[in-house]
């Protein structure tokens, strides 16, 4: 099984972050998003042309291009659709 | 250096002990501070305003149908309007200023005995010039201008970068351009220092030299007379005003099209490279202070870029009246100017006369117009009276016959006039800017002439296949 | 521009309107220097405005400000310079777009920086406003937009949070000019060490960090007394942090805040006014 990563949540699922693979300036802007291991996250729309994505994260809306979303392995929250 | 560095040699010691998630770890506990103080500080009642409103309208705005199609509508809706709506005021303004105190002005300098010199150089190029751009500039913006700032105050904009991402992405270009090249709309000298929200400094280049593409205030007027009395005026007459906004939204949309095609373009030659992090907050959704917005946008934008653009146009009238009469050989300098430019002129579908009022209207881009109709006037036969070096105000009948008549012009000239006027190099404040931001002369130069090359190749294909078929 | 004086809140009873003279760009020796930082579009141009009566420029969308502007404003006889910042996410970063802001809050030595806060995002923005406490403890807090909360159900509890954060902590809507008051009280308070400040600090570090970090920053102040923000400069320099540790091999770390100071006579635009 491979792991998931955050481009691959689905829109209107939720996520708990579990690593952030990049490193250097993304990681830093990833963590000032307010990714961090742990932190949920929910897909909310997708742009109309599939990239990027707007996903919730601590109450603010931020939109990330798929090759940073892949950058974050995630575990799916079962059950918790907003 | 060689000198040992104790604080340096103790951070790399402790870094060690540390370990290497030592920033993970400090962030973390930073948020769940953050998080633990805002849980315990907030209550929310849900009887309110729910995040859904917010949430069904992102998805409407940033829907794969409905997106586009509201973005289109919005920004032809907002064109629309300001076409229109700016007819009437702009009459006005022409017959107030350019009628009715000019001949008054004339009026109270021949009363004064002034002699036709000083009072040609100032009441009929100075003056003139400056009233041209009050009266054909200052509507439009005074319309466009509080348009846009609701939308930017609702938080549409964003939403825009966010719709458009996927195009940047592709031309290797930074998410934020969208937002850069948006605010190039009202002014490119604004669009470039904008720029500075793009952290990386080879995708800051190229929102930088790409920014021009933007049509900006300065060219709207040139681009809605043309488009009005040359596309708009083969439409039938109850579409006339449509088409001439279609016709305009679509020079606007080739300046996008131009942007991504030349970012791509530069990012995969002169600054290759990678896109970099994107990441962009969208703002809530708040409904702007109508009132409030409508003043600012007057004061803050409207008034300070006419101010900008007369303070070039009072020394381009200047400069415009002199070369039409100080005689040289038997002929004025713009005689020259337009004697020698007119071969090219001609290759690319244009003539010597528009090539000619380019280059006068370096500083100003909103005095194309009026110079064009007085050198076409001036050096062809005079049938409207005009005089040397004196801009002109004529109704869109008379623009349209003289034009034609006079100067020669066939629907493929207002083509390439249309096309020259989104591609040639930036207005002078523009230049100043970018040098300024980058501080290189070297990319300065290429913001010259990229675009301006762009154009010539551009009316020149499009010359060569309408005469080819 | 002349100095102005405005009626702030007639609805106010506590508040006397002729206690602020609104000086546009004209400050010359203020009193206090204020610097307003916060995360990007949470109304830090909208305050500075409100304050100084300049007009740069707000906008709903993040990164509105992209240069450094000041002003000024006279509040009880005392001369304020008002500094308004583009906004940033983090102090921890190294991002070049939020540089101007870092370098300010960090080096530009305000006598009071008032963190402006969203509080319909209030999770988000004390992200920034922790690490500010962590550097400095002459902050106020601005918890803007509370008419914005309000409308979507949202009530934050200021006192608690003052509480907490150990500043002070106004309860505002810029846009409406509520709060600018107690605003410019508070700010005074703390410029004249009237209001003493327990800022919050991130215990949860672990005495190890503590323990590297005292170390770290013993010896840094020693090498170069007087260097604001030495707490700073040890976090950065555990990361690794390329410019620092440039900095300390070019023997410049001295001069930054000099750097920064010199930069403010050239480089920040009085309320410079671009569309
Ligand atoms: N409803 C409401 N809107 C506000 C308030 N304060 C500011 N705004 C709006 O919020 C938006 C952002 O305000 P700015 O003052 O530009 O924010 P900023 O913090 O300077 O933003 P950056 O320069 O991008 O960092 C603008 O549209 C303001 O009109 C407020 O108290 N209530
Ligand atoms: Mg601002």
């Amino acid at each position: 099984m491979t792991q998931l990563t955050l481009d691959q949540l689905e829109i209107g699922s939720i996520a708990v972050v579990r690593r952030l693979n990049a490193g250097g300036a993304i990681r830093d802007r990833l963590m000032d998003m307010g990714l961090l291991p742990g932190t949920l996250v929910l897909a909310e729309f997708r742009s109309p042309l599939g990239d990027p994505v707007a996903y919730r994260i601590r109450g603010a809306l931020i939109a990330l291009r798929r090759s940073q979303a892949r950058e974050v392995e995630i575990d799916l929250s079962e059950g918790a659709r907003e | 250096m060689s000198t040992p560095l104790p604080i340096l040699e103790k951070a790399q010691r402790l870094r060690a002990e540390l370990g290497e998630d030592y920033h993970d770890k400090l962030m973390e506990a930073i948020y769940a501070d953050a998080a633990q103080i805002a849980e315990s500080s907030m209550s929310r009642s849900s009887r309110h305003a729910s995040p859904s409103f917010d949430r069904a309208l992102d998805r409407a705005l940033t829907h794969p149908v409905g997106g586009f199609l509201t973005m289109g509508i919005m920004f032809f809706v907002v064109f629309w309007i300001t076409i229109t709506g700016a007819n009437i005021p702009s009459r006005i303004f022409g017959d107030l200023l350019l009628d009715q105190l000019y001949t008054l002005l004339h009026g109270i300098a021949s009363a004064l005995g002034t002699s036709p010199w000083l009072s040609g150089l100032l009441i009929d190029g100075v003056y003139l010039a400056t009233a041209w751009v009050v009266s054909v500039m200052l509507p439009p913006m005074a319309i466009f201008f509080p348009l846009f700032t609701l939308l930017e105050d609702f938080g549409y904009l964003p939403r825009v970068a966010f719709n458009l991402d996927r195009l940047f992405a592709a031309a290797g270009a930074h998410g934020k351009q969208s937002l850069s090249m948006m605010m190039g709309f009202g002014c490119n000298a604004a669009g470039v220092i904008a720029t500075r929200i793009i952290d990386s400094p080879r995708e800051r280049l190229i929102a930088t030299l790409t920014n021009n593409f933007s049509i900006c205030n300065g060219r709207w007027p040139t681009l809605i007379l043309i488009g009005t009395i040359f596309v708009g005026g083969a439409a039938p007459p109850a579409l006339a005003s449509l088409v001439a906004a279609l016709s305009v939204v679509a020079v606007a949309g080739l300046g996008i099209v131009m942007t991504l095609l030349v970012s791509w373009g530069l990012s995969k030659t002169w600054l290759k490279g990678v896109p970099s992090v994107f990441s962009l907050e969208l703002p809530p959704y708040r409904p702007p202070q109508i009132l409030r917005t409508l003043y600012t946008s007057v004061i803050d934008r409207t008034l300070i870029v006419l101010w900008r653009a007369l303070m070039m146009a009072a020394p381009a009238g200047a400069v415009i009246w002199l070369t039409s009469n100080v005689v040289i050989g038997g002929v004025s300098i713009a005689g020259h100017m337009v004697n020698l430019l007119n071969p090219l002129g001609l290759l690319l579908g244009l003539n010597g006369v528009i090539l000619t009022a380019y280059v006068v209207a370096i500083p100003a881009n909103e005095i194309v117009i009026p110079t064009i109709l007085m050198l076409t006037l001036t050096l062809g036969r005079n049938i409207a009276g005009a005089q040397s070096g004196v801009m002109l105000e004529l109704d869109e009948g008379q623009v349209y016959s003289v034009l034609t008549q006079v100067g020669g012009w066939t629907l493929l000239t207002a083509v390439n006039l249309l096309l020259f006027s989104l591609l040639h190099n930036p207005c002078s404040t523009t230049l100043l800017t970018i040098w300024h931001e980058t501080k290189s002369r070297k990319w300065t130069l290429v913001a010259a002439l990229l675009p301006l090359g762009l154009g010539v190749a551009a009316t020149f294909t499009t010359t060569m296949l309408a005469r080819l078929f | 521009m002349t100095a102005q004086t405005v009626k702030l809140c007639e609805t106010c009873p506590a508040y006397d309107a002729s206690a602020l003279k609104r000086l546009g760009v004209k400050v010359g020796a203020a009193n206090y220097v204020v610097a307003l930082a916060g995360n990007p579009n949470t109304g830090k141009s909208t305050i500075f405005n409100a304050l100084t009566g300049l007009r740069q420029h707000v906008g709903n969308w993040p990164g509105k400000t992209v240069a450094r502007a000041e002003g000024g404003y006279d509040f009880n006889d005392r001369q304020y310079k008002l500094i308004d910042l583009p906004g940033t996410y983090s102090l921890l970063s190294t991002s070049v777009d939020e540089e101007i802001a870092r370098d300010f809050i960090l080096f530009g030595k305000p006598d009071v920086t008032i963190v402006v806060v969203d509080s319909t995002r209030l999770e988000r923005n004390l992200n920034l406003t922790l690490q500010i406490l962590e550097i400095t403890d002459r902050v106020v807090v601005a918890l803007n937009l509370i008419d914005e909360a309000q409308r979507h159900g949202i009530q934050v509890d200021a006192r608690h949070l003052s509480r907490r954060l150990g500043v002070p902590v106004i309860p505002m809507a810029a846009r409406r000019l509520q709060g600018i008051p107690e605003l410019l009280q508070a700010v005074e308070q703390v410029a004249k060490g009237l209001y003493t400040t327990r800022p919050h600090r991130v215990h949860q570090f672990g005495a190890k960090l503590e323990r590297a970090l005292n170390g770290l920053i013993a010896q840094i102040e020693q090498e170069y007394p007087g260097l604001p923000n030495a707490r700073w400069v040890a976090l950065r320099l555990l990361d690794a942090d390329a410019s620092i540790e440039q900095a300390i091999r070019d023997h410049r770390l001295g001069e930054l805040n000099r750097d920064i100071e010199a930069a403010s006579t050239e480089k920040a635009a009085p309320a410079e006014v671009v569309a």
